[in-house]
């Protein structure tokens, strides 16, 4: 009979309770597991962001025409700022796993040096990020909406884009803001774009050697221009409005569902960093104060480096997805 | 965990290094290469890459391919992914692998169909 007997108490090793099976901490499983949930997040806001790049497949912007700027600099370097901040992130990530390193060794001072350069990584990024966002808001040249809601971009007889101001002839109008303490008071309208589309109109009649790109991808990958007949018949039969900047209506770059999706998914991911950061600092501060060294395990930098690494892998894909594809 | 217990060999095996802080610094070396590459392909985008393999252009095949690469090394090496458990690392690489390929296969799939309808339908500007 006693050998029929199952033991329940918490001699029985596998089923008593206290054993890892997976070989890790409860709290470092979590965080894979949420990991993966996170994961699926970012993947379902991605496979959103190609199925409408899908959609609108020959008329979806060129990464290379929109993200041109570099601080401090004037000209068109696309790629370079973004593979910068991408670097700094992936150094980050180096740091974060440094200080882990030394976390395993009980190296209090390293852990503290490796965990401040980690979180100044995410601060450099978070600010580049404002940047970027700062100068697809505001745009750069400007451009004309058809009726349909397609952007046309005026180009020079060379191929590079032209500003609106560098072109556009002045001209008297009495269309002014409407604000709701002047007009309707239900309803207001954001700021008038610099130009008017007469205006931008008169400019270009008045420059022979000006052409429209339109929205639309050649077969050569770039998007097509138009010859100076064909962009007079364009502008004056479809052109409504000046568009100037980018925000979640309208987009002078292309399509306005590019700028909802690089504000939403960017702007997600920030969010994300600006989190890891403040978990970062927190950590920081226990680490400061010995809080690991008496608890006599730094397992807790290893958690919060993985969500650290986490982000730079979405960032990864981000950068795939928004600049290079 | 002991400093001695993670696992110090990338490409199976044709790299081993003597410590997991110089693991750390060659991975970090790999990932740049790697970026850098993008980066110029990116810039430069070669002519010849732009033929369509597979329904979409050779560069974005590479572009890709070498994100996968990059996110392979920040999983198994920054994450230590390397040094878990068979179970736990299947549990959750496996899982998001298989619901991600889906959906993207699922989204794209419906994407493609909906920009034909455009182009060769009667539907131009619906939805």
């Amino acid at each position: 009979m006693d050998t029929t007997v199952v033991k329940t108490s918490a001699e029985n090793k596998r089923w008593g309770g206290g054993t890892e099976p997976l070989k890790t901490s409860y709290g470092k499983m979590m965080m894979w597991f949420f990991i993966t949930s996170d994961a699926l997040t970012f993947a379902g806001f991605l496979a959103a962001y190609g199925f409408s790049r899908f959609k609108f497949a020959d008329s979806w912007p060129i990464a290379d025409n929109v993200f041109t700027h570099v601080p401090f600099i004037h000209g068109n370097y696309p790629m370079i700022f973004v593979a910068f901040m991408t670097f700094i992130l992936i150094i980050s990530s180096v740091t974060m796993v440094l200080a882990v390193d030394a976390g395993h060794h009980k190296n209090k001072a390293k852990v503290t040096i490796y965990m401040f350069l980690t979180i100044l990584g995410g601060l450099v990024f978070l600010s580049s990020q404002a940047y970027e966002w700062t100068t697809f808001i505001k745009g750069t040249y400007g451009a004309v909406s058809t009726k349909g809601g397609n952007i046309l971009h005026i180009m020079d007889g060379q191929g590079n884009q032209v500003a609106l101001k560098d072109f556009a002839i002045a001209q008297s109008s009495d269309r002014e803001q409407h604000e709701s303490r002047k007009g309707l008071w239900f309803t207001s309208e954001t700021a008038l774009p610099s130009y008017t589309f007469d205006e931008v109109l008169a400019g270009f009649k008045a420059n022979p050697d000006l052409v429209v790109r339109t929205t639309y991808t050649g077969e050569d990958g770039h998007k097509t221009t138009l010859s100076r007949s064909e962009s007079l018949k364009e502008l004056e039969t479809k052109g409504k409005k000046v568009v100037e900047g980018a925000n979640l209506k309208q987009n002078e770059y292309g399509s306005p569902l590019f700028a909802n999706y690089f504000f939403f998914i960017t702007g997600f991911h920030g969010f994300h960093v600006s989190i890891g950061i403040m978990l970062n600092i927190i950590i920081f501060f226990n680490v400061l104060l010995g809080t690991y060294e008496r608890r006599g395990s730094y397992e807790m930098v290893e958690k919060v480096g993985l969500y650290w690494h986490f982000v730079d892998l979405v960032w990864v894909f981000v950068f795939t997805f928004f600049y290079l594809v | 965990m002991a400093a001695d217990a993670h696992k110090l060999e990338i490409f199976r095996g044709l790299v081993k290094f003597k410590s997991n802080t110089q693991k750390i610094w060659g991975v970090l070396i790999l990932l740049s290469i790697i970026t850098a590459i993008e980066v110029v392909l990116g810039i430069y985008k070669p002519e010849i890459l732009n033929a369509h393999v597979l329904g979409m252009k050779a560069l974005n095949w590479i572009f890709i391919i070498l994100t996968v690469v990059k996110a392979y090394y920040i999983t198994w090496d920054f994450m230590h992914m390397r040094d878990e458990v068979a179970s736990l690392r299947r549990m959750v690489v496996w899982t998001g692998v298989f619901l991600i390929s889906y959906l993207i296969f699922i989204i794209l799939q419906e994407g493609g169909y909906v920009h034909n309808v455009f182009d060769n339908g009667f539907v131009k500007m619906d939805f």
